[in-house]
């Protein structure tokens, strides 16, 4: 790698905890920002001559925030700042400053910096936006890209939210242990959005999504480092590290979707698959179960099967009741009847959906299954209409396509009686 | 003698490298790898997985204490270390129980390990070597 490779990744790394220092500062994201922009402008010209800092991080806090408080003085507020003490040796405030980041401090800057993207004023997408775009320091271009909408439009987007963060309330002080959970799962839910967003993508969208993926990744991580004892977290970078492990198999050559019975697993990003399952591992012996962990820990199941013939489906079946028990929803069921389908049976799979019928409606995924499971069952004509229903509900192609596969099939077998 | 080359760097500059940056440097070290094979000189080798998969194991204490997380004190330092076989987690941290009745203090870092090379280097550390 060259130096400015070397710097370009150190800053990106050392983005959210800086510009979180600089935002409890200066309590202020505009100024935060800028400040943040002159010190990486400052590092880009110091680090490839001197050399990396010992703490980045420190480095960048220290210089962003004497150059922001230089601006302020040169604005005529010179008398009103006792920077002084902060204007010393340099060396020795980053020792100090990186001795106090080691804390909790750090934790909760970048804690509510990113607790401040997710906003519940926000819409979900514009929360997205934001996230990429102040906590991962993805350019207004890239985000624009990765959304398939304009330039202009994604800055208009990002412009409007952040006034609106600015106008919202942001609480400064240090957050108490249920504050701190409640940022914690908010935040833990836009990381898991930002990872969808990349991850939904088919199509020409999905090679300029997938670094949508990455990030959501690198959120998890940084995430992960600094609340290391929480079980859900490592859930959550466990399910996305093994979902995004399949993304080489998951999308043929014109970028649809190849189903997961279908998918060449010798194509699954083993080194992820690796730490995914070291992290599900770590967070089992807790013994205190989340939607992200068991989500994690039936993506788990699918990684741990070396064909698709060897996955376990009475284990998946147990994972996805206890997930319905913590987190119910007719999607979840829907699931759990697929595992119970291999398991018990298509009447069992068909008698566990029934009554799911009147709230998914109009769910793709329910008829399609639906179908399914009556053809298991040889029952032709309804699976028949289930069928079509689902190629009316379809998504994208690749899903009206598997559909017509099973409707063919039908109309094969059932021809000769004809 | 044998040497150990322990590998330290930032692993969130390291884990930004894309796949093709991480290739070249894989494929850059493999060609030393080979050299060092050749010479029958190279021994295991391991690439270890993020600290954020990391167990501790502090053993200072009766029953030793399990903690989340990588091992972070500066005040002990890296006195050596083991690679073993295991069927999962619990059955890495019950290994390290066993190691720390035999050397309580300190720690035991539990490190799943990503790549692993066995090596062929022969035995001529100071166990088997010195006089």
């Amino acid at each position: 790698m060259t130096d400015l490779a070397w710097v370009h990744a150190a800053l990106t790394s050392a983005r959210p905890q800086a510009l979180g220092a600089l935002l409890r500062y200066f309590r202020d994201l505009e100024i935060a920002e800028e400040a943040f922009q002159d010190a990486c402008l400052r590092a880009l010209k110091s680090w490839p001559q001197n050399g990396p800092p010992r703490d980045p991080a420190a480095w960048l806090i220290l210089v962003g925030r004497n150059v922001a408080l230089d601006g302020v003085r040169r604005l005529g507020k010179q008398d009103e700042l006792p920077a002084d003490e902060l204007l010393s040796d340099l060396n020795d405030a980053e020792a100090e400053l990186a001795e106090r980041l080691d804390g909790a401090h750090y934790r909760d800057d970048v804690l509510r910096l990113l607790f401040i993207c997710c906003h519940p004023e926000l819409p979900a997408t514009q929360q997205i936006a934001v996230a990429l775009r102040i906590v991962c320091g993805l350019t207004v271009k890239e985000i624009a890209r990765a959304f398939l909408v304009s330039e202009a439009a994604m800055e208009q987007r990002i412009t409007r939210a952040k006034s609106r963060i600015a106008k919202a309330e942001v609480p400064f002080e240090t957050p108490g242990a249920p504050e701190r959970a409640e940022r914690l799962a908010a935040v833990a839910a836009v990381v898991y959005l930002i990872f969808n967003e990349g991850y939904s993508a088919t199509g020409g969208a999905a090679p300029v999504r997938a670094p949508l993926c990455e990030e959501a990744i690198r959120l998890a991580r940084l995430l992960l480092r600094l609340f290391q004892g929480e079980p859900e977290i490592m859930g959550l970078t466990a399910l996305l590290l093994l979902q995004h492990a399949r993304s080489p198999a998951r999308l043929d050559g014109d970028g649809c979707i190849v189903l997961l019975e279908e998918q060449d697993r010798s194509l699954w990003n083993r080194q992820m698959i690796a730490e995914g399952l070291a992290l599900i591992d770590k967070a089992m012996r807790h013994q205190r179960p989340g939607p992200y962990q068991l989500q994690a820990a039936i993506a788990a199941m699918h990684a741990r099967a070396a064909r698709f013939e060897e996955t376990d489906w009475a284990e998946i079946d147990q994972l996805y009741a206890a997930l319905e028990r913590l987190q119910p929803s007719p999607v979840v069921t829907l699931n759990r009847a697929v595992a119970v389908a291999k398991v018990h049976g298509p009447a069992a799979a068909l008698a566990m959906i029934e009554p799911l019928a009147p709230r998914l409606s109009a769910y793709f995924h329910f008829f399609g299954a639906r179908g399914a499971f009556l053809m298991q069952l040889g029952r032709a004509d309804e699976a028949r209409v289930a069928l079509n229903q689902a190629i009316a509900l379809a998504n994208t192609a690749a899903e009206a396509a598997h559909i017509r596969m099973h409707l063919d099939r039908l109309e094969r077998d059932s021809a000769p009686r004809h | 003698m044998l040497y150990a080359l322990l590998c330290y760097n930032s692993e969130e500059v390291v884990g930004a490298w894309s796949k093709a940056e991480d290739d070249a440097v894989m494929g850059k070290l493999a060609a030393v790898h080979d050299k060092l094979t050749k010479e029958g000189r190279l021994g295991p080798v391991a690439r270890l997985l993020p600290t954020t998969a990391a167990t501790t194991l502090r053993k200072t204490q009766e029953p030793p204490l399990v903690i989340d997380g990588p091992f972070a004190e500066t005040k002990e330092q890296l006195l050596g270390f083991y690679v073993v076989e295991c069927t999962g987690l619990e059955q890495a941290i019950e290994t390290a129980r066993e190691l720390a009745r035999a050397n309580p203090g300190g720690a035991y870092e539990v490190r799943p390990i990503a790549l692993f090379i066995p090596g062929t280097a022969p035995t001529t550390g100071p166990a088997t070597g010195a006089r």
